[in-house]
Protein backbone atom coordinates (compact mmCIF):
# COMPACT_ATOMS: atom_id res chain seq x y z
CA UNK A 1 0.00 0.00 0.00
CA UNK A 2 1.29 3.54 -0.84
CA UNK A 3 0.04 6.24 1.46
CA UNK A 4 -0.71 9.73 0.13
CA UNK A 5 -1.84 11.52 4.03
CA UNK A 6 -0.21 14.95 4.59
CA UNK A 7 -1.29 16.54 7.54
CA UNK A 8 -2.28 19.82 6.89
CA UNK A 9 -3.18 22.04 4.23
CA UNK A 10 0.28 23.40 3.96
CA UNK A 11 2.05 20.50 2.95
CA UNK A 12 -0.93 19.81 0.65
CA UNK A 13 0.10 22.72 -1.40
CA UNK A 14 3.84 22.24 -0.92
CA UNK A 15 5.15 23.80 -4.60
CA UNK A 16 2.06 25.76 -5.96
CA UNK A 17 3.73 29.07 -7.49
CA UNK A 18 2.38 32.42 -9.09
CA UNK A 19 1.59 31.70 -12.90
CA UNK A 20 0.60 28.05 -12.36
CA UNK A 21 -2.60 26.60 -13.72
CA UNK A 22 -4.45 24.61 -11.62
CA UNK A 23 -8.20 22.71 -11.60
CA UNK A 24 -11.13 22.95 -8.97
CA UNK A 25 -12.93 20.48 -8.53
CA UNK A 26 -17.03 21.65 -7.64
CA UNK A 27 -20.47 23.06 -9.48
CA UNK A 28 -21.14 26.67 -7.70
CA UNK A 29 -20.20 26.53 -4.39
CA UNK A 30 -21.30 22.39 -3.99
CA UNK A 31 -18.45 20.41 -3.76
CA UNK A 32 -15.30 22.81 -3.34
CA UNK A 33 -12.20 22.46 -1.99
CA UNK A 34 -12.73 24.98 0.78
CA UNK A 35 -9.60 24.23 2.95
CA UNK A 36 -7.47 24.34 -0.10
CA UNK A 37 -8.85 27.82 -1.41
CA UNK A 38 -8.46 29.36 1.80
CA UNK A 39 -4.43 28.35 1.56
CA UNK A 40 -3.94 30.01 -1.40
CA UNK A 41 -5.66 33.04 -0.60
CA UNK A 42 -3.43 32.97 2.44
CA UNK A 43 -0.52 32.10 0.24
CA UNK A 44 -1.34 34.93 -1.93
CA UNK A 45 0.71 33.36 -4.97
CA UNK A 46 -0.58 35.73 -8.40
CA UNK A 47 -1.06 35.35 -12.15
CA UNK A 48 -2.75 31.82 -11.59
CA UNK A 49 -4.83 30.37 -14.44
CA UNK A 50 -7.55 28.59 -13.13
CA UNK A 51 -9.64 25.83 -14.57
CA UNK A 52 -13.19 25.14 -12.68
CA UNK A 53 -16.99 25.10 -13.70
CA UNK A 54 -17.58 28.84 -11.90
CA UNK A 55 -15.95 30.98 -10.11
CA UNK A 56 -17.74 30.62 -6.45
CA UNK A 57 -19.40 33.98 -5.09
CA UNK A 58 -18.16 37.72 -4.01
CA UNK A 59 -16.71 36.51 -0.58
CA UNK A 60 -16.22 32.42 -0.68
CA UNK A 61 -14.96 29.93 -3.31
CA UNK A 62 -13.11 31.17 -5.83
CA UNK A 63 -14.10 34.79 -5.57
CA UNK A 64 -11.74 35.22 -2.39
CA UNK A 65 -8.59 34.28 -5.28
CA UNK A 66 -10.51 36.89 -7.26
CA UNK A 67 -10.79 39.43 -4.83
CA UNK A 68 -7.17 39.71 -4.47
CA UNK A 69 -6.45 39.88 -8.05
CA UNK A 70 -4.47 36.45 -7.70
CA UNK A 71 -6.33 35.05 -11.28
CA UNK A 72 -5.18 36.15 -14.30
CA UNK A 73 -7.17 33.61 -16.09
CA UNK A 74 -10.43 31.74 -15.33
CA UNK A 75 -11.47 29.09 -18.00
CA UNK A 76 -15.24 28.19 -16.77
CA UNK A 77 -18.45 27.28 -18.21
CA UNK A 78 -21.40 30.02 -16.00
CA UNK A 79 -19.84 32.84 -14.21
CA UNK A 80 -23.18 34.13 -13.16
CA UNK A 81 -23.26 34.66 -9.91
CA UNK A 82 -19.90 36.60 -9.29
CA UNK A 83 -20.43 40.75 -9.46
CA UNK A 84 -16.34 41.13 -9.04
CA UNK A 85 -15.89 38.34 -11.99
CA UNK A 86 -18.12 39.94 -14.11
CA UNK A 87 -16.41 43.59 -13.33
CA UNK A 88 -13.30 42.54 -13.88
CA UNK A 89 -14.04 40.48 -17.03
CA UNK A 90 -15.67 43.35 -18.61
CA UNK A 91 -12.87 45.71 -17.95
CA UNK A 92 -10.50 43.10 -19.15
CA UNK A 93 -8.29 43.23 -15.97
CA UNK A 94 -9.41 39.19 -16.01
CA UNK A 95 -9.12 36.93 -19.16
CA UNK A 96 -12.25 34.36 -19.12
CA UNK A 97 -12.41 31.18 -21.36
CA UNK A 98 -16.01 30.64 -21.41
CA UNK A 99 -16.42 26.85 -22.76
CA UNK A 100 -19.09 24.19 -22.80
CA UNK A 101 -19.97 22.09 -19.32
CA UNK A 102 -19.35 19.29 -20.95
CA UNK A 103 -16.44 20.41 -22.96
CA UNK A 104 -14.64 21.78 -19.74
CA UNK A 105 -15.51 18.01 -18.23
CA UNK A 106 -14.45 16.19 -21.39
CA UNK A 107 -10.65 18.23 -21.15
CA UNK A 108 -10.43 16.97 -17.73
CA UNK A 109 -11.12 13.91 -18.08
CA UNK A 110 -8.66 13.13 -21.66
CA UNK A 111 -6.04 14.61 -19.32
CA UNK A 112 -6.90 12.17 -17.04
CA UNK A 113 -6.95 9.19 -19.62
CA UNK A 114 -4.08 10.46 -21.72
CA UNK A 115 -6.04 11.46 -24.72
CA UNK A 116 -4.43 14.05 -26.21
CA UNK A 117 -8.02 15.90 -27.33
CA UNK A 118 -11.64 14.64 -28.03
CA UNK A 119 -14.22 15.56 -30.87
CA UNK A 120 -17.16 16.69 -29.23
CA UNK A 121 -20.45 18.45 -30.79
CA UNK A 122 -21.10 21.26 -28.53
CA UNK A 123 -20.57 24.52 -29.85
CA UNK A 124 -20.21 23.89 -33.03
CA UNK A 125 -21.50 26.68 -35.73
CA UNK A 126 -21.20 29.39 -32.25
CA UNK A 127 -17.56 30.94 -31.38
CA UNK A 128 -16.45 28.63 -28.92
CA UNK A 129 -15.62 26.69 -31.72
CA UNK A 130 -13.57 29.59 -33.99
CA UNK A 131 -10.15 29.06 -34.82
CA UNK A 132 -11.10 25.16 -34.31
CA UNK A 133 -10.58 22.14 -36.09
CA UNK A 134 -13.92 20.75 -36.70
CA UNK A 135 -14.62 17.11 -38.71
CA UNK A 136 -17.75 15.72 -39.95
CA UNK A 137 -18.34 12.11 -38.46
CA UNK A 138 -21.58 10.39 -39.85
CA UNK A 139 -23.08 13.36 -41.48
CA UNK A 140 -22.15 15.23 -38.20
CA UNK A 141 -19.83 18.56 -37.51
CA UNK A 142 -17.89 18.03 -34.49
CA UNK A 143 -15.33 20.59 -32.84
CA UNK A 144 -11.89 19.40 -31.69
CA UNK A 145 -11.00 20.34 -27.68
CA UNK A 146 -7.82 19.84 -26.44
CA UNK A 147 -6.96 18.06 -23.14
CA UNK A 148 -6.26 20.69 -20.47
CA UNK A 149 -2.42 20.87 -19.07
CA UNK A 150 -2.29 21.90 -15.44
CA UNK A 151 0.24 21.91 -12.75
CA UNK A 152 -2.33 21.33 -9.83
CA UNK A 153 -5.47 19.71 -9.31
CA UNK A 154 -7.57 20.79 -6.24
CA UNK A 155 -10.53 18.63 -5.31
CA UNK A 156 -12.98 17.71 -2.60
CA UNK A 157 -14.36 14.82 -1.40
CA UNK A 158 -16.21 13.45 1.19
CA UNK A 159 -14.42 10.81 2.59
CA UNK A 160 -11.18 9.00 1.38
CA UNK A 161 -8.82 6.72 3.22
CA UNK A 162 -4.65 6.95 3.06
CA UNK A 163 -4.27 5.07 0.13
CA UNK A 164 -6.11 8.23 -1.66
CA UNK A 165 -9.42 6.15 -2.58
CA UNK A 166 -12.05 8.68 -2.59
CA UNK A 167 -15.49 9.15 -1.49
CA UNK A 168 -17.83 12.06 -2.52
CA UNK A 169 -21.78 12.71 -1.63
CA UNK A 170 -24.46 13.81 -3.94
CA UNK A 171 -23.80 16.43 -6.03
CA UNK A 172 -20.78 17.49 -4.61
CA UNK A 173 -19.06 15.07 -6.63
CA UNK A 174 -19.71 16.74 -10.40
CA UNK A 175 -15.93 17.87 -11.61
CA UNK A 176 -13.59 16.21 -8.67
CA UNK A 177 -13.55 13.00 -9.86
CA UNK A 178 -12.79 14.08 -13.52
CA UNK A 179 -10.15 16.29 -12.49
CA UNK A 180 -8.34 13.78 -10.32
CA UNK A 181 -5.17 12.63 -12.22
CA UNK A 182 -5.48 15.25 -15.11
CA UNK A 183 -2.91 17.59 -13.01
CA UNK A 184 0.56 17.16 -12.37
CA UNK A 185 -0.23 16.60 -8.57
CA UNK A 186 -4.15 16.25 -6.98
CA UNK A 187 -4.76 17.42 -3.86
CA UNK A 188 -7.80 15.87 -2.30
CA UNK A 189 -9.33 16.95 1.10
CA UNK A 190 -11.84 14.99 2.45
CA UNK A 191 -14.62 15.46 5.63
CA UNK A 192 -13.50 12.44 6.75
CA UNK A 193 -9.88 10.31 6.58
CA UNK A 194 -10.16 6.97 7.35
CA UNK A 195 -7.82 4.18 7.61
CA UNK A 196 -7.12 1.61 4.55
CA UNK A 197 -9.36 -1.31 4.35
CA UNK A 198 -12.42 1.06 5.94
CA UNK A 199 -13.68 2.01 2.98
CA UNK A 200 -15.58 -1.25 0.83
CA UNK A 201 -13.05 -1.45 -2.84
CA UNK A 202 -16.63 -1.68 -4.05
CA UNK A 203 -18.20 1.83 -3.67
CA UNK A 204 -14.55 4.00 -4.22
CA UNK A 205 -15.06 6.44 -6.80
CA UNK A 206 -11.76 7.16 -7.44
CA UNK A 207 -8.88 4.73 -7.10
CA UNK A 208 -5.92 6.40 -4.89
CA UNK A 209 -3.84 5.70 -8.24
CA UNK A 210 -4.73 9.46 -9.31
CA UNK A 211 -4.53 11.12 -5.81
CA UNK A 212 -0.78 12.06 -5.00
CA UNK A 213 -1.96 14.06 -1.67
CA UNK A 214 -4.73 13.53 0.84
CA UNK A 215 -5.29 15.59 3.82
CA UNK A 216 -8.22 16.19 6.46
CA UNK A 217 -10.02 19.06 6.21
CA UNK A 218 -11.00 21.28 8.67
CA UNK A 219 -14.08 23.62 9.38
CA UNK A 220 -15.88 23.16 6.04
CA UNK A 221 -18.90 25.95 5.79
CA UNK A 222 -20.36 24.02 2.72
CA UNK A 223 -22.31 27.36 2.19
CA UNK A 224 -25.79 27.10 0.11
CA UNK A 225 -26.40 29.18 -2.96
CA UNK A 226 -29.95 29.35 -3.68
CA UNK A 227 -31.96 27.49 -0.33
CA UNK A 228 -35.28 26.52 -1.89
CA UNK A 229 -37.46 25.09 0.14
CA UNK A 230 -41.18 23.97 0.51
CA UNK A 231 -43.00 24.15 3.48
CA UNK A 232 -44.53 20.20 4.89
CA UNK A 233 -47.96 19.55 4.06
CA UNK B 1 -55.23 35.99 -22.73
CA UNK B 2 -51.45 34.89 -22.67
CA UNK B 3 -49.92 32.30 -20.35
CA UNK B 4 -48.12 33.15 -17.92
CA UNK B 5 -44.51 31.46 -16.85
CA UNK B 6 -46.79 28.57 -15.24
CA UNK B 7 -49.29 28.45 -17.81
CA UNK B 8 -45.95 28.16 -20.68
CA UNK B 9 -44.78 24.67 -18.39
CA UNK B 10 -47.97 23.55 -18.12
CA UNK B 11 -47.82 23.36 -21.39
CA UNK B 12 -45.10 21.60 -21.84
CA UNK B 13 -45.69 19.30 -19.48
CA UNK B 14 -47.67 17.61 -22.08
CA UNK B 15 -44.74 16.91 -24.03
CA UNK B 16 -43.58 14.92 -21.40
CA UNK B 17 -44.12 11.36 -22.13
CA UNK B 18 -43.88 8.06 -20.32
CA UNK B 19 -40.50 6.77 -20.04
CA UNK B 20 -38.99 9.63 -20.92
CA UNK B 21 -35.27 10.41 -19.15
CA UNK B 22 -35.61 14.88 -19.42
CA UNK B 23 -33.42 17.34 -18.82
CA UNK B 24 -34.99 20.74 -17.15
CA UNK B 25 -32.94 23.96 -17.72
CA UNK B 26 -33.27 26.89 -15.29
CA UNK B 27 -36.71 29.19 -14.91
CA UNK B 28 -39.66 28.71 -16.98
CA UNK B 29 -38.18 24.79 -17.56
CA UNK B 30 -37.79 24.17 -13.65
CA UNK B 31 -41.74 24.46 -13.21
CA UNK B 32 -42.79 21.91 -16.22
CA UNK B 33 -41.64 19.13 -13.02
CA UNK B 34 -44.38 20.76 -11.44
CA UNK B 35 -47.17 19.90 -14.03
CA UNK B 36 -46.16 16.47 -15.17
CA UNK B 37 -48.71 13.97 -14.79
CA UNK B 38 -48.12 11.25 -12.06
CA UNK B 39 -49.46 8.52 -13.53
CA UNK B 40 -46.28 8.19 -16.27
CA UNK B 41 -43.01 7.28 -15.53
CA UNK B 42 -40.73 10.53 -15.80
CA UNK B 43 -37.18 10.93 -14.50
CA UNK B 44 -35.32 14.16 -14.08
CA UNK B 45 -31.56 14.78 -15.04
CA UNK B 46 -29.72 17.76 -13.85
CA UNK B 47 -26.48 18.11 -15.27
CA UNK B 48 -24.16 18.87 -12.27
CA UNK B 49 -24.74 14.90 -11.64
CA UNK B 50 -28.64 13.55 -10.32
CA UNK B 51 -30.89 11.32 -12.33
CA UNK B 52 -33.98 10.84 -10.53
CA UNK B 53 -34.36 14.69 -9.01
CA UNK B 54 -36.98 15.47 -6.34
CA UNK B 55 -38.93 18.46 -5.17
CA UNK B 56 -37.54 21.09 -3.25
CA UNK B 57 -36.61 19.56 0.49
CA UNK B 58 -38.50 20.09 3.37
CA UNK B 59 -37.75 23.47 5.09
CA UNK B 60 -34.82 22.45 7.59
CA UNK B 61 -33.99 19.22 5.80
CA UNK B 62 -32.06 21.12 3.32
CA UNK B 63 -28.18 19.51 2.07
CA UNK B 64 -25.12 21.52 0.64
CA UNK B 65 -24.18 18.50 -0.78
CA UNK B 66 -27.54 18.38 -2.96
CA UNK B 67 -28.10 20.80 -5.43
CA UNK B 68 -29.67 21.49 -8.82
CA UNK B 69 -27.81 23.13 -12.04
CA UNK B 70 -29.62 26.28 -10.77
CA UNK B 71 -27.69 26.24 -7.43
CA UNK B 72 -30.84 25.12 -6.01
CA UNK B 73 -31.24 22.91 -2.75
CA UNK B 74 -33.43 20.01 -4.05
CA UNK B 75 -34.25 16.13 -3.07
CA UNK B 76 -33.68 12.42 -4.72
CA UNK B 77 -36.28 10.36 -5.58
CA UNK B 78 -36.66 6.69 -4.54
CA UNK B 79 -33.85 5.02 -7.65
CA UNK B 80 -31.85 8.23 -8.12
CA UNK B 81 -28.31 8.39 -8.97
CA UNK B 82 -25.51 10.74 -8.33
CA UNK B 83 -22.64 10.71 -10.89
CA UNK B 84 -19.76 12.92 -12.21
CA UNK B 85 -19.42 16.04 -15.09
CA UNK B 86 -18.43 13.51 -17.62
CA UNK B 87 -20.72 11.10 -17.19
CA UNK B 88 -23.45 13.73 -16.83
CA UNK B 89 -22.80 14.55 -20.31
CA UNK B 90 -21.96 11.33 -21.48
CA UNK B 91 -25.87 10.64 -20.99
CA UNK B 92 -26.63 14.00 -22.90
CA UNK B 93 -24.05 13.24 -25.79
CA UNK B 94 -25.01 9.88 -26.15
CA UNK B 95 -28.51 10.75 -26.72
CA UNK B 96 -29.88 9.08 -23.51
CA UNK B 97 -31.74 11.93 -22.18
CA UNK B 98 -35.12 11.80 -24.58
CA UNK B 99 -35.50 15.36 -23.88
CA UNK B 100 -34.15 18.87 -23.67
CA UNK B 101 -36.29 21.99 -22.04
CA UNK B 102 -34.48 25.65 -22.30
CA UNK B 103 -35.12 28.97 -22.30
CA UNK B 104 -33.71 30.99 -24.78
CA UNK B 105 -33.10 34.89 -25.54
CA UNK B 106 -33.61 33.82 -28.73
CA UNK B 107 -34.88 31.41 -31.65
CA UNK B 108 -34.70 32.00 -35.40
CA UNK B 109 -36.24 30.13 -37.88
CA UNK B 110 -33.66 28.12 -38.93
CA UNK B 111 -33.63 26.64 -35.40
CA UNK B 112 -30.58 28.31 -34.39
CA UNK B 113 -30.66 29.66 -30.36
CA UNK B 114 -28.91 31.89 -29.05
CA UNK B 115 -29.25 32.12 -24.77
CA UNK B 116 -25.36 32.53 -22.92
CA UNK B 117 -24.46 36.02 -23.61
CA UNK B 118 -25.42 39.86 -24.36
CA UNK B 119 -21.73 41.36 -25.51
CA UNK B 120 -20.37 43.98 -23.70
CA UNK B 121 -23.66 43.50 -21.47
CA UNK B 122 -24.14 40.37 -20.19
CA UNK B 123 -21.31 36.95 -20.11
CA UNK B 124 -23.07 34.55 -17.85
CA UNK B 125 -21.69 31.68 -19.71
CA UNK B 126 -23.56 28.90 -21.71
CA UNK B 127 -23.05 26.34 -18.61
CA UNK B 128 -24.20 22.91 -20.06
CA UNK B 129 -26.65 24.54 -23.00
CA UNK B 130 -24.26 24.22 -25.63
CA UNK B 131 -23.46 20.57 -24.70
CA UNK B 132 -27.52 19.83 -24.80
CA UNK B 133 -28.14 21.46 -27.89
CA UNK B 134 -25.50 20.06 -30.14
CA UNK B 135 -26.80 16.56 -28.59
CA UNK B 136 -30.05 16.46 -27.85
CA UNK B 137 -32.98 15.41 -31.12
CA UNK B 138 -35.73 17.02 -28.84
CA UNK B 139 -35.54 20.02 -28.04
CA UNK B 140 -38.29 22.54 -26.76
CA UNK B 141 -37.43 25.89 -25.70
CA UNK B 142 -39.69 27.83 -23.10
CA UNK B 143 -40.08 31.24 -23.43
CA UNK B 144 -42.10 34.78 -23.67
CA UNK B 145 -43.08 35.46 -27.73
CA UNK B 146 -41.32 38.89 -26.96
CA UNK B 147 -39.00 40.69 -24.68
CA UNK B 148 -38.78 43.44 -22.41
CA UNK B 149 -39.06 45.83 -24.42
CA UNK B 150 -41.76 44.44 -26.69
CA UNK B 151 -39.35 42.88 -29.71
CA UNK B 152 -40.18 39.41 -30.91
CA UNK B 153 -37.83 36.71 -29.35
CA UNK B 154 -38.98 34.46 -32.72
CA UNK B 155 -36.66 36.15 -35.43
CA UNK B 156 -35.27 35.24 -39.14
CA UNK B 157 -31.55 35.05 -37.73
CA UNK B 158 -30.51 35.34 -34.31
CA UNK B 159 -28.70 39.06 -33.91
CA UNK B 160 -27.27 37.50 -30.36
CA UNK B 161 -24.23 35.04 -29.87
CA UNK B 162 -25.42 31.72 -30.59
CA UNK B 163 -25.54 28.71 -28.42
CA UNK B 164 -26.53 25.89 -31.00
CA UNK B 165 -26.96 25.61 -34.76
CA UNK B 166 -30.81 24.27 -36.24
CA UNK B 167 -30.98 22.47 -33.56
CA UNK B 168 -34.71 23.70 -31.87
CA UNK B 169 -37.48 21.81 -32.53
CA UNK B 170 -40.64 23.28 -30.82
CA UNK B 171 -41.27 26.24 -29.13
CA UNK B 172 -43.64 27.20 -26.33
CA UNK B 173 -44.40 30.71 -25.51
CA UNK B 174 -47.04 33.26 -23.67
CA UNK B 175 -48.86 33.01 -26.90
CA UNK B 176 -48.44 29.71 -28.93
CA UNK B 177 -47.46 26.27 -29.48
CA UNK B 178 -44.57 26.69 -32.61
CA UNK B 179 -42.68 23.58 -34.58
CA UNK B 180 -39.27 24.37 -36.39
CA UNK B 181 -39.52 23.19 -39.65
CA UNK B 182 -37.45 23.14 -42.87
CA UNK B 183 -39.52 25.98 -44.17
CA UNK B 184 -40.06 28.62 -41.10
CA UNK B 185 -41.89 28.89 -37.51
CA UNK B 186 -45.47 26.52 -38.06
CA UNK B 187 -48.21 27.58 -35.84
CA UNK B 188 -49.71 24.71 -34.04
CA UNK B 189 -51.71 26.05 -31.47
CA UNK B 190 -52.37 29.60 -30.19
CA UNK B 191 -53.04 30.92 -26.54
CA UNK B 192 -56.73 30.96 -25.28
CA UNK B 193 -57.81 33.90 -26.08
CA UNK B 194 -54.90 34.87 -28.43
CA UNK B 195 -55.24 35.15 -31.82
CA UNK B 196 -53.25 34.13 -34.80
CA UNK B 197 -52.91 37.69 -35.97
CA UNK B 198 -51.43 38.29 -32.19
CA UNK B 199 -48.38 35.58 -32.95
CA UNK B 200 -48.08 36.81 -36.32
CA UNK B 201 -47.64 40.81 -35.22
CA UNK B 202 -45.45 39.28 -32.69
CA UNK B 203 -43.12 36.65 -34.66
CA UNK B 204 -40.68 38.66 -36.65
CA UNK B 205 -39.23 35.19 -38.58
CA UNK B 206 -41.21 33.20 -40.95
CA UNK B 207 -44.44 31.89 -39.98
CA UNK B 208 -46.51 29.24 -41.49
CA UNK B 209 -50.36 28.96 -40.62
CA UNK B 210 -51.96 26.53 -42.25
CA UNK B 211 -56.01 25.92 -41.37
CA UNK B 212 -57.42 26.49 -38.33
CA UNK B 213 -55.13 26.76 -35.79
CA UNK B 214 -56.57 24.59 -32.54
CA UNK B 215 -56.61 26.95 -29.02
CA UNK B 216 -54.28 25.23 -26.53
CA UNK B 217 -55.89 22.63 -23.90
CA UNK B 218 -54.44 23.27 -20.73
Amino acid sequence: MIIKTVDSVQKATEGVEDGMTFMLGGFGLCGIPENAISELVRLNIKNLTCISNNAGVDDFGLGQLLHKKQIDKMVSSYVGENAIFEKQMLSGELEVELIPQGTLAARCQAAQQGFPAIYTPAGYGTEVAEDKETREFDGKMYVLEEAFKADFAFVKAWKGDKAGNLVFKGTARNFNPVMCGAAKITVAEVEELVEPGELDPNHIHVPGIFVQRIFQGKNYEKRIEQRTVRQKD
Amino acid sequence: MALDKNGIAKRIAKEVKDGYYVNLGIGIPTLVANFVRDDIQVEFQSENGILGMGPFPIDGEEDADLINAGKQTITARPGASFFDSATSFGMIRGKHVDLTILGAMEVAENGDIANWKIPGKMVKGMGGAMDLVASAENIIVAMMHTNKAGESKLLKRCSLPLTGVGCVTKIVTNLAVIEVTDNGFKLLETAPGVSVEDVQNATEGKLIVEGDIPEMQL
